[in-house]
């Protein structure tokens, strides 16, 4: 029973951030540096992993359909399958856990250790608003940032399963390309982008409250970041079950 | 004596089951040094971060320039937070600017004037505290000493009428702590302020203060001038002194 209690408490806070955070990003003056900077924190140092993952993840998807459909003689329809699985879950949701382990796990470090030595106390005490200046430009560069990794991922999954495609089946690359332009609508590409926006806030609003909320010294500031890693995932993982039953009744 | 500036009246704080202050009242009036003393984790820092709002009270008023402090949400404090200078334990320096740009902080959010007479103003502060030169320096460059100093030219840059001092002199060395004893004097006579300094080293608060409260059981339980405090005859206040100063000769039960 405590236990839900204090989930609830927590889900409640959450909220309450995220309203006070959308309030202050948008409070005069909007403050650039700080977005930029994380924008390249948060967005463009995590394009290696990004496309680590999605090239082998491309690579794997073509592989198993490729085999999978070869008794029913399909196998050339491997790319059909394999760019459907990237562009509407796999990019989306694999960015999301990847770069949701390396960002939420540094905003949560970072504002914890900003916490446990009364940076963010002297950040109020000298007049400023700590919600504006930590929260709202790293909360605001995920949300951004995210959904440009995914199509990013999408690509690049997309390449890496073509690649697998083309050697294992034999189908030229035109047959492969001709075939996801007959696949791929514009909806399922906004289906996968819309997640990623809802993960990028996942991202980077756990992180914060995470961190925020840091007590004990170091050693809660290690605790928090492993927290913001496993509450963020598991926010992840549930809300891409609802998020997909949610567009797919709006889209089919 | 003057009205006080600060007044605290049955102030109430509990961190869940954990009671710090039952019902504490003090009075600080303008241009005095105020020590609190108290041992370790009796919250006497608690008490510094109420009166600025970065905590909240459970119950209990506090009033500072007239204003009733425990009523005001974070915006309304702002006003009384800027006449408030802060110097935190541990310096609180931000990790990821200079030297000169952690004391342009405040400067900056309340909009103190140009980017030359901020420049002017961190140079004047700087030389304040004996730290002249060092505007380029990251936190992480400086010794534990020079980070309380620039803590301090940051928390008096914005001109305070009240400084607060949070352990100004914990964790440092004999000679850093003579030299920040040596600052809070002189800047109390060069800017006229009223200071309230929380610490449990009784060598800089003999140093430092015209007036002494003693925090004990969740209150403050005695206050009065260095003179009565050293002549007390008041068993846990007698204990206390003794004890800080090394020349304790009777067994603590």
């Amino acid at each position: 029973m405590k236990g839900i209690r204090v989930f609830l408490q927590s889900l409640g806070a959450v909220a309450r951030l995220t309203v006070a955070t959308f309030f202050a990003f948008w409070r005069l003056p909007i403050e650039v540096r700080p977005l930029i900077a994380q924008f390249d924190n948060a967005g463009i140092k995590s394009w290696s992993i990004t496309v680590l993952t999605a090239a082998f993840t491309g690579m794997v998807l073509a592989l198993q359909f490729s085999t999978g459909l070869e008794p029913y003689g399909a196998s050339m329809y491997t790319g059909k399958l394999a760019a459907l699985g990237i562009v509407r879950e796999l990019g989306p949701m694999l960015t999301a856990l990847l770069v949701g382990g390396r960002v939420g796990s540094g905003f949560a470090a970072e504002l914890g250790s900003m916490v446990v030595t009364e940076q963010v106390d002297a950040i109020r005490a000298l007049g400023a608003d700590p919600i504006k200046k930590l929260v709202a430009p790293r909360v605001f560069a995920c949300v951004i940032m995210l959904p440009l990794l995914t199509m990013l991922a999408n690509v690049i999954g997309i390449g890496g399963a073509m690649l697998i495609t083309v050697r294992e089946v034999g189908v030229t690359p035109s047959f492969f390309y001709s075939q996801i332009l007959d696949t791929l609508w514009v909806s399922d590409l906004m289906h996968g982008l819309m997640k990623s926006v809802a993960f990028g806030y996942i991202i980077g609003i756990v992180g914060c409250y995470v961190g925020l909320n840091t007590t004990g010294g170091t050693e809660g500031v290690g605790h928090s970041t492993t927290q913001a890693v496993v509450v963020g995932a598991i926010g992840l993982l549930v809300s891409n079950f609802f998020l997909t039953k949610l567009f797919l009744a709006l889209y089919g | 004596m003057a009205e006080p500036i600060i007044r605290f009246v049955g102030v109430q704080k509990a961190f869940g089951p954990k009671v710090i202050y039952e019902d504490c009242t003090l009075d600080v009036y303008p241009g005095e040094t105020l020590t609190i003393i108290g041992g370790s984790g009796t919250g006497k820092s608690v008490l510094l971060k109420m009166l600025t709002g970065l905590l909240s009270t459970d119950g209990g008023s506090i009033q500072a320039f007239g204003q009733e402090v425990t009523k005001l949400n974070e915006r309304g404090m702002g006003p009384i937070r800027r006449r408030f200078g802060f110097l935190f334990q541990s310096g609180a320096l931000f990790d990821s600017l200079t030297v000169a740009q952690n004391i342009k902080y405040p400067l900056r959010e309340h909009q103190w004037g140009t980017e030359r007479e901020m420049d002017q103003r961190v140079e004047e502060v700087l030389e304040m505290v004996g730290l002249p030169g060092t505007e380029l320096l990251k936190p992480a460059a400086l010794s534990g000493g020079m980070r309380k100093r620039v803590g301090l030219a940051r928390a008096i840059a914005m001109k305070p009428e009240v400084i607060l001092y949070d352990e100004p002199t914990t964790g440092l060395d004999p000679i850093n702590v003579r030299r920040i004893n040596g600052l809070i004097l002189s800047l109390q006579k060069r800017l006229n302020v009223t200071s309230i300094v929380v610490t449990h080293d009784m060598d800089s608060c003999f140093t430092v203060t015209d007036r002494i409260a003693m925090l004990y059981n969740r209150r403050i339980a005695f206050t009065g001038t260095a003179d009565e405090t050293e002549k007390s005859e008041i068993r846990y206040v007698r204990e206390f002194i003794a004890g800080g100063r090394g020349t304790l000769d009777e067994d603590i039960d």
